[in-house]
Formats: structure tokens, C-alpha cells, sequence
């Protein structure tokens, strides 16, 4: 079957099989190789990417790409971390959190992990207040077994404390 | 779109970054030691690292392997042919294909060997039994549906306290003369007969049964392969992220007969190893052998499931074990040890010590005597015995003793911390030999114990305890003190199937003074591209920003044996100080010409080797490179050009050591812990850059953690894996662990053999945290029921029933 997906804003067009997992449409149809994938069971996280509903105004949150179908992700639109920073090459504050804090080690988790932690700053409405157990609750469903996470948890806090002082770094009007 | 334009592909060659940020230059980077952040991150919060499965290549086929439903069972026949006949699937390879290839058994890392596919017999659940290669890896997982395997089902031992029956069933039956489910001699340490001398005249003795469960390493990313034989050249590169790449070349050489400089293997990124990465798996041998068969790449990854329930498990080691004490001090330690190994000793660990360095057991403790024993047994279940975070075996030696010592101070009556303060190796004791025979290099543990105990307000923590007993709350404090022997090691006495346990480094400084230093080290995510980059730095005075550092491509880095047992910074790491050195002081020649002087004038300092006596005059390193490969008139004997080779022999292994802390609470009524606290202070000696140090001690107390509280591999009476997903395997996440973050400490006792006194931390804290975190519940036990001991991993079900005088739920 024909599925369309917009993933980092171009539109990528496969006949595939209808049985496709997202994950493998991006990684073996789009050639996107920074999602990873890392459990069969949806459990780790590792496979996160962001996804947008045009019809929504909410911003764009994780999904699990391995436990979506390509064809349930036609006419939304993708972010995966290829995606994250600007078109100039200016990093996502978040990736720039990460590299600051030493939360990343083999970095395998980290495009998931990334995902996820800039859907709980945009999701905020006070980013720069959420607690240790906000942030812990929030990357729950994305496993590590490098970091120990709390520089993960720094990382996130970098990133909500830089996006409120340079607020043009937002991705998403606000 | 916003990535760089020139993705990594799967060229090793991209590793050299070239100036600019986003390939990995850091700002403020020392010359030499401090913090510093990654280089390598640049990549990888990019999502441009290279891992196993991104590898892709032209005709690549897709290899998948049908497993085993039953635990131990007879083969009786393997139908094919409806896989062959499937359109997209190329070549089914079965055991008796392989027995022509001469692979159809591969010898393992203890000399046992191992079927790559089973052709008798199935030995455990979801053992390898065929492998199918097809055009994709969605057709290739259909195929095996498509294969008709006849068993006779055989009973299954799971449990090794059976596996020594006389009516148990034999588990090797391929192997000649081999008559019972023993899997290797008895094995020993220590004087016995001085230790029942000691147990003879102590005045309290504990006992308990102690089992370390299996539990799995788990590294994020599975294990994988793809095998690229080139039939018109007898090239084989092999793209598989592991361990010891160069000791994997070696082996391949060997079991398949294949010439070793045809040989080539290369791991681009790898996510996450644990010792999960060390061994060599059927797969793998599956991989390689379809790549000749099919003529193509193949490519091989395991899933999840394949991952926990076949490759390298760790731990299962059940100790018989007893402690005592004389005078208030603990004075003797014996243990009598069954080794569950499964179905084949893979166990991986420096050869001539089967049961790995199990007898660094005494601890960090001047005992009067020690002895203990260990039985590997045959069972039905998974082979393995990996070091997870661990330098074989040490995390069971440590868990076993510091378990032990609480229990003494239970059956004496005193505090934990006292009983360890007065039985510790005195600082002026070192250098200390144990009972064992281990010769400890340095330390000062009380300080370290101490300092611990200032962290966590020790004496306000008890008080809290009390106060909580007394409003019928559980809370619970765990000690453990730990003495890690690390950096395998001597080439007299270390080897891996014969192969000596050495790192080589080769260091090449460019005409324009930037250099590039090759090692024989593999980087799992522990950041070799920015602290080693930082040894030559710290040594030669060249900007990290300017060395790039060199691994993962056997044809590109000299030879030596990998990445585990917190190997690295002990033996690769001394390989490349000493190499440095080498330069420095081939540098040294090159400045005496220059300056017109005698080289034994020349005085170093960081970057520049100068006058005595004048300091002004002198050459910096980089006008030194430049010279060396341009000068035209060098005298007789002197090369030119600026770079080394060394291969680092290390003198012993190097012992790092720390005093760990838990603070938990738990429910009394679902048993449930909670890891409130957890204070950490670590002695590893110079820290090279102390933000990857404390990286790498946060990941490894989520690791113990994980084995504290969560990590089990079980089995039914049937021997099913009962643990093969991430359902059911649990792994912490952030809520596990201490919700404001770890507390940690540090103290600097260099290592006076190391040439920068360096000890190698990647392990500790996963040596270090299991014991106190099971001190710290049953401790929480012990105060409110009077329970003295629990296994791990102390789950809610298994401390309900604890702490309720109930059985245990089966594992
Ligand atoms: S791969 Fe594990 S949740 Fe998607
Ligand atoms: S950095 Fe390795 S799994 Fe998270």
C-alpha cells in the first residue's frame, strides 16, 4: 500500500507493506537512521519520535514508532531527530542540554530520550518549574542503562531554563 | 533540513572530526585532565551515530534464527524446505550444513565449546536451531515460521542444586568421557586448613545461603552482525559491535579458519555493551558463515527477547557462606560456591581462573584467614557468565562479603559501620597481600568510609530509623564498602585463550602538530574519544580539540584486548601515556637540534620542551612536529617523523575502592522499596575528567540498583525463559531511582603503578550498590520483623514474603 509520511517536514511516499512499522518505514524507507529501536514489547522508549496532528493544537508529542503502523502516521507529521535543530544548523536547546549535561554516553537511548524531553518543556506551562518527580514521571517510559538519568534530568532543566531566556530558541509559537 | 551534509555512512574514516562544532569540537577544553565535555556527542545528539543496524550494503541480505521451544530435547529432524521454497528467502542453514564448514561447534572463552546451531540436541529454551537468510528481515521472520523441527522432549534441570544428582539427566552427552553435569574441576583459593584454624577459635560465626541471581547486561542496543565475505577476494570485514574486537579477529581466524589479515572488524558505534558485547555468539558464526554461503552480506540482529533469553547472563553463583569474628574484628571468611554456568561454559573471564577473580572475596578486610571453593555445573538453561559491569566475578565477591559482614554485625550485635572500621586494611598497610593472594595497591578506606558517612548524616539517619520503627514505618540503611581489583591484567598470569592481556596504543603527531591516537580499547558510550584524547593532552601539551582518537577498525589500531573489566584507563590508558611519553621524549631530540644543545639540557613542561637554566629558549611540540618531518639534515640514528607504538604490560591490577550508602523505605504492607537516598564516594585515583567519572557512577548505581531491586532472568520447572521482554526483564527507569539524584563523594588515592595513577571506575558502582541496597531492605527487615536475610532482587512479591515469613516466589 502507498503510505505518504511527513517526517521533518518532507514528504516521504513508499508502497510497502501494510504490516510496516513506522520505525522501519523511517529508518529503512526514509534512510532516517538517528531513531533507534531497542525492545519488542514497547517498553524502552528508544524508538520515540515526536508526532504532530494538524488538526490539533497541542504541540507535537511522543509516540512509540514501533508500536505504530507507517500507515497510522499518513497525514501527521513526523520530527525525528534529524529534525530537531533549526534549518540553519542551530541546535534544539534540548540537544544542547544534553551535550552540556554529559546526558548522553553510548547515545543510543538519546534521540528517544531527547523527544521526549522536549515534549514535557513545551507541554509546560511553566517549564523551568517542573520538579524532579514531574521530569522522572515524564521520561518513564524511555529506558537508559548508561546514564543513571539525572543528568538527563539536568539536561532537561538546561534546556527549559536556556528556552526562557532565549525565547526565539522555542520551536513552537507559545 | 538541518543535519550536516555528510552523514557518517559506515566509514570509520568519519570519526575524524574536522574543526568546527558540530564535529565535536569543545570550547573550553583543558590541555590535559578536567572536565571536559564529549567530542563524540556532536554525532549522536544528532542522530548521526553509526550503530549495527544502520549499516547497509549493496545486496545486503537479512539473516533471523529460529530458536528452540523446549528447554533440553532431542532433535529428531529440521524440514526446510517450505523456507527454502519461500520467494524471498535465500539460503536455511541448519547444523549439518555447518558441520561441512567445519562451524558447526565453536569453542568458547573457557575452553568449553558451543553449538553454533544445534544438530543433536536442544540444551536450553530458545537455543539456536536454524538460520534462515532472506531479501528482507520481515520475509526472513516468516520463513522460520515455515521450518518443521521433530523434538523428543528430555526433563530439564534448571535448578544447579540438582544438576549433581546421580539421576540427573546428562546435559553434555556430545562430550567425550563426560559422565555427570560438572562443567569444570573444583576450583580453590586460600588455605583451608589455616582458615578452619581461624573459624575454630573465633567467637561468633554467621551463616548464611546466599544466591546472586541471574541477572542480564542488557545494553540498549542488541547484539548484531553483518558478515561481508568477499568471494573475489577472501576478504571478510565483519561490522559488529563488540567488546574486543581484535581477540574477536583471533577467534574467528581460529574457528573458522579463515587467514587473519583477510580479517577485518570494525564497530562503528556501540549502544552500550555490559559485557554483554564480550563473548563471540552463534549468530554471529551464523552471520559469517551465510555471507559465504548466500555470497552477499548478511546482516544479523537479535531482538529483544533473543537478546535476554540466549546471549551472555551474569551472576548465578550460590554461596555457602560463613563469617567470623574474634575480639570484636571480623577475622575468617569461607564460602563454598555452585557456579550455574548453563548448557555450555561460556563464561568470560582472563582463562586461567574459572571462576574469575571470585576470590578478591576477603574485601576490604585484614582477615586471619580465608578459603573458598567453587563448582561450575551443566544446566538447561542459557550459557554466559558475562561480567555485567564487573571485573569477572568481583560484584559476586563483593556482594557475598559485604552481605556477610552484615550479617555478623547482626549475629554481634553492632553497628555495620563499626564492625568494618575495625576489621579495614589499614591505610600504612599497603601494599597488602590477602589471604586470597591478591596484592592490594593502595587505599585509605577509613577516610573513604568516613566521608561517606559525613554525606549521609549516618548518625542522624539511625536516629530517623527509630523514630520511624517506633510509628510502625520500615526504613532501612545499607552499607557496602567495596575493593575492586580492575585492569586485567599481568601478561605473567592474564591471558585469554592464550592471548596475553595487553593494550597496545599508537600515537602519531602530523607535521602541523595534530596527532592521532590509535588504541586497541573499544568505546561502548564510556567516552574514549574525549578522555583519552585528554591523556596524550595532558602529556604532549596539545589541545584535545587537535587528537583524534582512533578505535573500532582492527586494520587501523594496533592489537590488544578490548573494553571490559574496567579495562580501559588501566591498561589501554597506560598503553597511551606511555606511548606519549615516547614522543616526548623522541620530541626531546628533535628540540636539542633545533636549540642547538644536548638533549640532557632539556627540561619538559607541558607543550615544550626548553633550556634549563633558559627558559625562554625553547620549541613547542608543534614547531617540534613540523621539524621532525621537514628537517633535511638529521644526524646518523635519528628517524625522522614523530610517533610511537607501545604495548602496555600492566605490573598488577589496579584496586579502586568506595564506601556506598542506600537509604530505603519500605512498605510494610506490599513490600515495596523505595531507594530514597543513595551517597556514593568513590575512590578511583586521578580522575581524567571528572564529569565522565561521575557519569559513569550514575549509570552504574541505576545498574545496581536494577539488580538490587528489579533484575531477574527465571525459569519454570520446564525450563522456559520466563523473562525474554522488557515486560517482564525490568530495567529501573528515572522513578526507581533516588528522586533528587545521587549524592556523591570522592577521594584521590592514586595508584603507584599506573603511569598516571589512574584506577578505572566504569564498575564500581555496580560492584558497590547491589550489596547496600540488599543491606538497606533487609536492614529495614531485620528492625521491624527480625528478618536476617533475603536474595535479590528484592521486588515487592519477594519482600511481602519475606518479611511475612512466606516462601519465596519461585525463580
Ligand atoms: S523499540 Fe522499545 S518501545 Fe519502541
Ligand atoms: S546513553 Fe546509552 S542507553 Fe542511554
Amino acid at each position: 500500500m502507498l503510505v505518504s509520511i511527513s517526517i521533518n517536514g518532507q514528504v516521504y511516499s513508499h508502497d510497502v507493506e501494510p504490516r510496516l512499522l513506522l520505525v522501519h518505514f523511517i529508518r529503512e524507507y526514509a534512510e532516517l537512521h538517528g531513531t533507534h529501536w531497542g525492545c519488542d514489547t514497547s517498553n524502552c522508549g528508544i524508538c520515540i519520535v515526536l508526532m504532530d496532528d494538524p488538526q490539533s493544537d497541542q504541540p507535537p508529542y511522543p509516540v512509540k514508532s514501533c508500536t505504530m503502523l507507517a500507515a497510522m502516521a499518513q497525514g501527521y507529521e513526523i520530527t525525528t531527530v534529524e529534525g530537531m535543530a533549526k534549518p540553519d544548523g542551530t541546535l534544539d536547546p534540548i540537544q544542547m542540554g544534553f551535550h552540556e549535561m554529559h546526558a548522553l554516553q553510548c547515545g543510543f537511548c538519546t534521540p528517544g530520550m531527547m523527544s521526549t524531553g522536549r515534549w514535557l518543556i513545551e507541554r509546560h506551562p511553566n517549564p523551568t518549574q517542573m520538579t524532579d518527580h514531574e521530569i522522572r514521571d515524564g521520561i518513564s517510559g524511555n529506558l537508559c542503562r548508561c546514564t543513571g538519568y539525572d543528568n538527563i534530568i539536568k539536561a532537561i532543566r538546561w534546556a527549559a531554563a536556556y528556552i526562557e531566556e532565549h525565547p526565539e530558541s522555542a520551536r513552537t509559537a507559545r | 533540513m538541518a543535519t550536516v551534509e555528510t552523514g557518517p555512512g559506515r566509514h570509520p574514516e568519519w570519526y575524524a572530526h574536522a574543526t568546527g562544532d558540530k564535529f565535536g569540537k569543545i570550547a573550553d577544553a583543558p590541555i590535559g585532565f578536567g572536565h571536559m565535555k564529549r567530542k563524540e556527542d556532536a554525532r549522536f545528539i544528532r542522530g548521526l551515530g553509526d550503530y549495527m543496524d544502520d549499516v547497509r550494503l549493496p545486496g545486503m541480505l537479512h539473516g533471523a534464527i529460529l530458536r528452540s521451544p523446549y528447554a533440553h530435547a532431542r532433535i529428531n529432524s529440521i524440514d526446510t524446505s517450505a523456507a527454502l521454497a519461500h520467494p524471498k528467502v535465500a539460503a536455511v542453514i541448519i547444523a549439518k550444513d555447518l558441520e561441512t564448514l567445519g562451524l558447526a561447534w565453536m569453542p568458547t572463552i573457557s575452553y568449553d565449546t558451543q553449538a553454533v546451531l544445534a544438530g543433536d540436541k536442544v540444551r536450553f529454551h530458545l537455543q539456536e536451531v536454524a538460520f534462515v537468510i532472506a531479501t528482507d528481515a520481515y520475509a526472513a521472520q516468516d520463513a522460520l515460521q515455515l521450518i518443521d523441527v521433530d523434538y523428543d522432549v528430555l526433563p530439564a534441570i534448571v535448578n544447579c542444586r540438582k544438576a549433581l544428582d546421580p539421576d540427573a539427566p546428562l546435559i553434555r552427552d556430545d562430550k567425550v568421557g563426560q559422565t555427570d553435569n560438572l562443567a569444570s574441576p573444583l576450583w580453590e583459593a586460600g588455605d583451608k586448613a589455616n582458615c578452619d584454624r581461624v573459624f575454630a577459635e573465633a567467637d561468633v560465626v554467621a551463616k548464611r545461603t546466599i544466591l546472586d541471581p541471574r541477572s542480564h547486561p542488557c545494553p540498549m542496543e542488541t547484539c548484531g552482525m553483518v558478515a561481508d565475505m568477499n568471494p573475489a577476494t577472501g576478504q571478510l570485514n565483519i561490522y559488529n559491535g563488540n567488546q574486543a574486537p581484535h581477540a574477536h579477529r583471533t577467534v574467528y581466524a581460529q574457528v573458522a579458519g579463515l587467514p587473519e589479515q583477510n580479517i577485518r572488524i570494525l564497530c562503528n558505534d556501540i549502544g552500550g555493551g555490559f559485557g554483554n558485547k564480550v563473548p563471540v555468539y552463534p549468530g554471529y558464526v551464523c552471520a559469517i558463515a551465510g555471507s559465504i554461503v548466500a555470497g552477499a552480506p548478511v546482516k544479523w540482529i537479535e531482538d529483544r527477547s533473543e537478546n535476554l533469553a540466549s546471549t551472555g547472563f551474569a551472576r548465578d553463583y550460590l554461596m555457602y557462606s560463613e563469617m567470623c569474628s574474634k575480639g570484636g574484628k571480623i577475622t575468617g571468611l569461607r564460602v563454598d560456591t555452585i557456579a550455574d554456568h548453563g548448557a555450555f561454559d561460556s563464561t568470560a573471564q582472563a582463562t586461567k581462573f574459572p571462576a574469575g577473580f571470585f576470590h578478591i572475596v576477603t574485601g576490604s578486610y585484614d582477615l586471619q584467614g580465608a578459603h573458598c571453593q567453587v563448582k561450575a555445573v551443566y544446566t538447561n538453561k542459557a550459557p554466559g557468565g558475562v561480567a555485567y559491569r564487573c571485573s569477572f566475578r568481583i560484584t559476586e565477591a563483593v556482594y557475598l562479603v559485604e552481605r556477610m559482614v552484615d550479617a555478623l554485625a547482626m549475629e554481634m550485635n553492632v553497628d555495620p559501620v563499626e564492625l568494618r572500621m575495625r576489621s579495614f586494611i589499614r591505610s600504612d598497610q599497603f601494599p597488602y597481600e590477602t589471604q586470597t593472594g591478591w596484592v592490594y595497591d593502595s587505599g585509605d578506606y577509613h577516610k573513604a568510609m568516613k566521608l561517606a558517612m559525613e554525606i549521609a548524616d549516618y548518625e542522624g539517619l539511625r536516629k530517623e530509623q527509630q523514630e520511624k520503627l517506633a510509628r510502625g514505618e520500615m526504613m532501612g540503611i545499607g552499607i557496602a564498602f567495596f575493593t575492586e581489583g580492575v585492569g586485567a591484567g599481568p601478561r605473567r598470569h592474564m591471558d585469554i585463550l592464550g592471548l596475553a592481556m595487553n593494550d597496545g596504543a599508537e600515537l602519531r603527531v602530523h607535521p602541523s602538530g595534530k596527532a592521532v591516537v590509535s588504541l586497541s580499547a573499544q568505546t561502548q558510550g564510556q567516552g574514549h574519544e574525549t578522555t583519552f584524547a585528554q591523556i596524550v593532552a595532558e602529556e604532549l601539551g596539545i589541545s584535545p580539540n587537535e587528537i583524534m582518537v582512533r578505535h573500532g577498525d582492527t586494520d587501523k589500531t594496533p592489537y590488544g584486548l578490548g573494553t571490559y573489566g574496567s579495562r580501559s584507563t588501566p591498561v589501554s590508558g597506560g598503553a597511551v601515556a606511555v606511548v606519549s611519553r615516547k614522543v616526548r621524549d623522541k620530541a626531546r631530540q628533535f628540540a636539542a637540534l633545533m636549540l642547538e644543545t644536548r638533549a640532557e639540557d632539556l627540561a619538559w613542561e607541558k607543550g615544550r620542551w626548553y633550556v634549563k637554566g633558559d627558559p625562554e629558549r625553547g620549541s613547542t611540540i608543534e614547531s617540534i612536529a613540523e621539524y621532525a618531518y621537514s628537517a633535511s639534515n638529521l644526524p646518523e640514528g635519528l628517524e625522522g617523523g614523530l610517533d610511537a607504538n607501545a604495548v602496555y604490560d600492566p605490573p598488577n591490577l589496579t584496586y579502586p575502592f568506595g564506601a556506598y550508602i542506600a537509604v530505603v523505605d519500605v512498605d510494610p504492607g506490599t513490600g515495596k522499596v523505595h531507594m530514597r537516598r543513595f551517597i556514593a564516594v568513590d575512590d578511583c585515583g586521578v580522575r581524567i575528567n571528572p564529569m565522565v567519572v561521575e557519569g559513569q557512577i550514575h549509570g552504574g548505581l541505576v545498574e545496581g540498583i536494577g539488580q538490587a531491586l528489579m533484575e531477574i532472568i527465571s525459569f519454570d520447572e520446564q525450563g522456559n525463559c520466563l523473562n525474554a521482554s522488557f515486560m517482564d526483564y525490568l530495567l529501573p527507569t528515572a522513578l526507581e531511582c533516588p528522586e533528587h539524584g545521587f549524592e556523591l563523594g570522592e577521594t584521590v588515592t592514586p595508584c603507584p603503578h599506573h603511569p598516571i595513577g589512574a584506577k578505572g571506575v566504569g564498575e564500581s558502582p555496580c560492584v558497590g550498590s547491589p550489596p547496600a541496597i540488599a543491606n538497606a531492605v533487609v536492614d529495614a527487615m531485620y528492625h521491624a520483623k527480625g528478618v536476617k536475610h533475603m536474595d535479590m532482587p528484592c521486588f515487592p512479591a519477594r519482600v511481602w514474603a519475606a518479611m511475612n515469613g512466606r516462601e519465596q516466589p519461585p525463580q
